[in-house]
């Protein structure tokens, strides 16, 4: 592949590294403060292992040498594409950063948050079918375009296009399995079906991308690629359908036992 | 399990053959995975000759099928916590599902839509039809448990 190598410049590298840092330590802040009231429970800490493992999983799609090589490798481009766009949103979604933000805040700003949490925008992004669609969407138009190999020569939109790629992957995490508060909760039989043909999508383009590469990728490159996307994108979905399940099991738990007697 | 047949099991009968029937589908899909694409390389990830029907339809049902075997073992899960689970039933639902899936994948998606021959052999004929008579075999096999079932169904019915 001919690129000119638009490898993040340090500046912008060292900005990235503050401002995750920053999450990183916004978040364990929180949690402590917001444990030291005495009318809410300790923040459980396998949540800040969740928070700060999906910070680590995004950040290495964006810095350091997996990223280097995304620019000229199409199988470390899908594999920095799985960690940030499935396996950190789901890492942070499960870490629940909004009920520790309403928790941790006074009253009055908290209410500022929930009342933002109940605009329209907010209320028609997190609807299964329109998440799915900009996320599953976004990665058809993203590599089946010349976006793609645009991508590699402009890190203004290198880094635009992965900051989307991740809020999509979240705002579809967020709409498929509800961990925080929702605007809106829509029941599990809509979300497993919207939920599966998203799922389908992301299949289908794995094959549409191992068949027809991106502008400037290698067909051998293409083709692993298109199995790390595939596999690797089972291996998390696997874990979101998991706990949409368990989730669905335990609201339909029976009330009473529901031994049958019929002499009673 | 469910030698004695009680009225949840009467009442959630058909709950048995579905969690079956997932199941059978979603763990079929799963051999087919690992089996013939990772570990024997017989299946090819991708065929030039598929269809467009064939891509779709293959993503959909490999997305189904990995979700059909969670939900399956959930609601065997949900069926045993109401002492409801009904083994053999289960089982007759499993074949179904799973011969149903083997079938369609057999016919509609190699066949006619030419995602992947079973293996690249001269004769391919031969893999084909034992691959489709297994899956037809599975199905009559699930279909004659599930029946067999009925007869217990209306014992309980009746209260004998």
């Amino acid at each position: 592949m001919e690129h000119n190598d638009p490898s993040l410049g340090t500046p912008i590298e060292v900005l990235l590294l503050i401002l995750f840092g920053l999450l990183i330590v916004f978040y364990i802040f929180a949690g402590w403060s917001s444990s030291r009231k005495e009318h809410l429970r300790t923040w459980p800490i396998y949540r800040y292992i969740l928070w700060i493992f999906g910070i680590l999983s995004a950040l290495t799609a964006i810095i350091g040498p997996l990223a280097n090589r995304a620019h000229h490798d199409f199988t470390a481009h899908m594999t920095g594409h799985l960690l940030i766009g499935m396996l950190a949103p789901l890492l942070m979604a499960l870490s629940a950063p909004l009920t520790l933000l309403l928790r941790t805040l006074p009253v009055k700003s908290a209410k500022v948050v929930t009342q933002l949490l109940r605009t329209v925008f907010i209320k028609r992004i997190t609807h299964p079918i329109v998440a799915s669609i900009l996320n599953i969407g976004g990665l058809w138009v993203l590599y089946t375009t010349d976006l793609f190999a645009f991508m590699h020569n402009n890190i203004l939109l290198f880094l635009f296009i992965h900051f989307h790629v991740f809020m999509a992957g979240y705002v579809f995490t967020i709409a498929m399995i509800y961990v925080d508060p929702v605007a809106h909760r829509y029941s599990y039989i809509f979300r497993s079906v919207v939920l599966i043909l998203a799922l389908s999508g992301h299949a289908m383009l794995s094959k549409y991308i191992y068949a027809n590469p991106p502008l400037g990728v290698l067909q051998e490159q293409a083709e692993t690629g298109a199995m790390i996307m595939y596999y690797g994108g089972d291996c998390i979905d696997v874990i979101l359908i998991f706990i949409l399940c368990y989730q669905w099991y335990i609201s339909t738990k029976p009330r009473e036992s529901f031994k049958w007697n019929p002499s009673a | 399990m469910a030698k004695e047949i009680t009225g949840n099991h009467v009442k959630f009968a058909k709950r048995n053959v579905s969690a079956g029937i997932l199941f059978g589908l979603g763990f079929v899909a799963f051999i087919d995975e690992t089996v013939f694409h990772q570990l024997l390389h017989w299946h090819h990830f991708y065929d030039q000759s598929t269809t467009e029907i064939g891509l779709v339809s293959d993503g959909l049902f490999h997305a189904f099928s990995w979700f059909a075997t969670v939900a399956g073992l959930f609601l065997v899960a949900d069926l045993r916590r109401r002492q409801a689970f009904w083994l053999k039933r289960w089982w007759g639902g499993m074949l179904l599902g799973g011969g149903a899936f083997q079938l369609y994948d057999g016919v509609i998606q190699h066949k006619l839509m030419r995602i992947h021959e079973i293996r690249y052999v001269e004769n391919v004929l031969i893999y084909d039809v034992v691959w489709n008579i297994i899956a037809a075999l599975m199905i009559i096999a699930g279909t004659i448990m599930i029946a067999s079932t009925r007869s217990q169904l209306r014992g309980v019915f009746n209260g004998t």
